[in-house]
């Protein structure tokens, strides 16, 4: 482990009972790293979050969050946590939480109540929470976690519940802190939010991490194939399935698979085709796509 | 250093809340207003038998303190961890460098600071409303005094067993069930289940020897044991005649058995608080 590795999680299992919650998870960030742990409810990144804490019992594997053991005063000096819903007491208002943090912290109140602007939430800093939007609390939330400059960031599902605008300004919040140094690691249940947000996606899966690395890298690996959908001329779609094979998916559409690779080949040899095809639409692999696709377990006999 | 600054936060936090949510105020004025209707709408001060009225109030007090503190008491703290906990913010606080124990100390803190307002406040102004009317003797307001103080040590007993069941319970609804619960076996039910055994055993054994040692293990019963039988020492209070005499034991070991309360109600709360895996 270098000395840039923030967190490093090595053969981690965690068990309630007979439930397997993570099953033997290795993954590390890096110093200035953003790393986002994507899964649906209940694959275990809550249980992670809980783990990397020091809240759990790990039934194997280790943990070392700048070279500490997870829970020690250490590791807790160094990192920061946001979990997934919180709710501070509305009868605070956003200053008196800072500050209650703050001194949580041992940080000096006066310099964590700057947060507050830094995350844009200074006018209502004043008023009681009870009176924020969801944003503004999640806001707040974050300003909280920000305190003492943390070495590691773990932010639980941050912007589930927020508008596409809030969760921009989030990310934006997100990444000045990860080029100041800081490691985060967040988790979501979309991929399509975390693009070009982090810099490595990690997916688990019913508590195993079953893809980890660069989003482009991920994809290319996952080798999905282009969707061609070539629909008929005049309604003849039996026709056209005799001619160029593929699936029949009704009475006008046929729709073929092709490789990256192939695309062009495909192409022409529909444009060939002439008057059967009266149009023709290309679907590239979303990233949803590439997400249902690892996290489904392996169906019998497939190669992936 | 660093960790009484953590504790001060801690505690700090939950007087203001408190005081946000209204409990400082409702607290101090059931207290004032049960203080107040005992010591002018009771027949307690008007037939004195040579003790004041300052006195007399006291004495009734010591009884009605025994059912109002430890609801209070219970109401302050029951939702302090299992709040918590359904707001999701302890997670986020154990995550901090602050210690459990820090933590549970701090809230116990900040519970009995508002209980003290509450009764020195309440009890104070039930007391110099006496005194304006019946006149001024020491022996009185030594009384209250001691009412005051005792009752703040009973309430911290409650407040331990409260923390102790927040911290039981991940479920506010719950801990609230469970507090009533406890507060009507240790307040109301307990007593009926002694004076079920006094008439039946009819001056025997049990109201001779068990019978002493049972109240003082009840801290309610401690309480108002410790009271009257101070009272008694000073001045002739009906209903307590005789009281001080009859003890096997000397009234002080029932401030010892709610101190003995405390610290098995705060040390059973801590290691609770210890074990709970957020």
């Amino acid at each position: 482990m270098t000395n840039e590795t923030l967190l490093g999680v090595d053969d981690l299992t965690i068990a309630f009972g007979p439930l397997t919650a993570l099953d033997h998870v290795s993954l590390s960030v890096q110093k200035g790293e953003r790393l986002a742990l994507l899964g649906h409810n209940g694959a275990g990144k809550s249980t992670l979050f809980r783990a990397i804490l020091g809240f759990l019992f790990l039934n194997t594997g280790t943990i070392r969050i700048a070279d500490a053991a997870p829970g020690s005063e250490r590791a807790r000096r160094a990192v920061s946590y946001l979990p997934e819903a919180v709710a501070f007491p509305k009868a605070l208002t956003g200053s008196e939480v800072i500050t209650y943090f703050a001194r949580l912290k041992g940080e000096p109140p006066r310099k964590a109540l700057e947060l507050l602007e830094t995350v844009g939430i200074a006018d209502a800093s004043k008023r009681r929470v009870g009176t924020y939007s969801k944003g503004m609390r999640q806001r707040l939330g974050l300003a909280q976690a920000l305190i003492g400059r943390p070495d590691l960031l773990l932010l639980d599902e941050p912007t589930s519940g927020l508008d596409p605008i809030s969760r921009g300004e989030f990310y934006d919040l997100v990444d000045r802190v990860a080029r100041q140094g800081a490691a985060v690691l967040l988790s979501s249940h979309s991929l399509t939010e975390v693009e070009a947000k982090t810099d490595r996606v990690a997916i688990l899966s019913k508590g195993r991490l079953v893809a980890e690395g660069r989003l482009a890298d991920l994809a290319g690996a996952a080798a999905l194939p282009i969707k061609v959908r070539v629909r008929a001329k005049g309604a003849d779609a039996d026709a056209l399935h005799a001619k160029i094979g593929g699936r029949r998916l009704n009475g006008r559409l046929v729709e073929l698979d092709c490789g990256t690779g192939d695309k062009m080949a495909v192409l022409s040899r529909l444009a060939a085709l002439g008057d059967v095809v009266a149009d023709i639409e290309i679907e590239t692999p979303r990233l949803d796509d590439v997400y249902r696709h690892y996290s489904k377990p392996p169906a019998p006999g497939d190669a992936a | 250093m660093k960790s009484l600054s953590r504790i001060a936060a801690v505690a700090n936090t939950e007087t203001r809340l408190a005081s946000r949510n209204r409990w400082v105020l409702l607290a101090t004025l059931i207290l004032v207003l049960f203080a107040l209707a005992l010591a002018f709408l009771g027949a307690g001060p008007a037939g004195s038998r040579g003790a004041s009225a300052l006195t007399l109030t006291a004495a009734s007090l010591a009884t009605l303190s025994v059912y109002l503190i430890p609801l209070i008491a219970l109401l302050l703290s029951y939702e302090t961890i299992a709040g918590e906990i359904e707001r999701n913010t302890l997670p986020l606080v154990l995550a901090t460098p602050v210690r459990r124990s820090e933590i549970l100390i701090g809230k116990f803190l900040g519970h009995i600071a508002v209980l003290s307002v509450a009764t020195v406040v309440g009890y104070g102004i039930a007391g110099a409303a006496v005194t304006l009317v019946h006149g001024f003797d020491p022996g009185g307001a030594l009384a209250w005094t001691r009412l005051i103080v005792t009752g703040i040590l009973l309430g911290a007993v409650f407040v331990a067993i409260g923390i102790l069941v927040s911290a039981s319970t991940p479920r506010v609804g719950t801990a609230a069930a469970l507090l009533v619960g406890i507060w009507l076996l240790l307040v109301v039910l307990y007593d009926l289940a002694l004076l079920a055994g006094l008439i039946v055993d009819d001056g025997g054994m049990f109201t001779k020897t068990i019978f002493p040692l049972l109240v003082v293990a009840n801290p309610g019963d401690a309480f108002r044991l410790f009271n009257l039988a101070a009272l008694e020492a000073s001045a002739p209070v009906a209903g307590t005649d005789g009281l001080a005499r009859s003890l096997p034991f000397p009234p002080a070991l029932a401030l010892a058995a709610l101190a003995g309360w405390l610290v098995v109600m705060l040390s059973a709360g801590l290691a609770r608080f210890r074990r709970l895996r957020p």
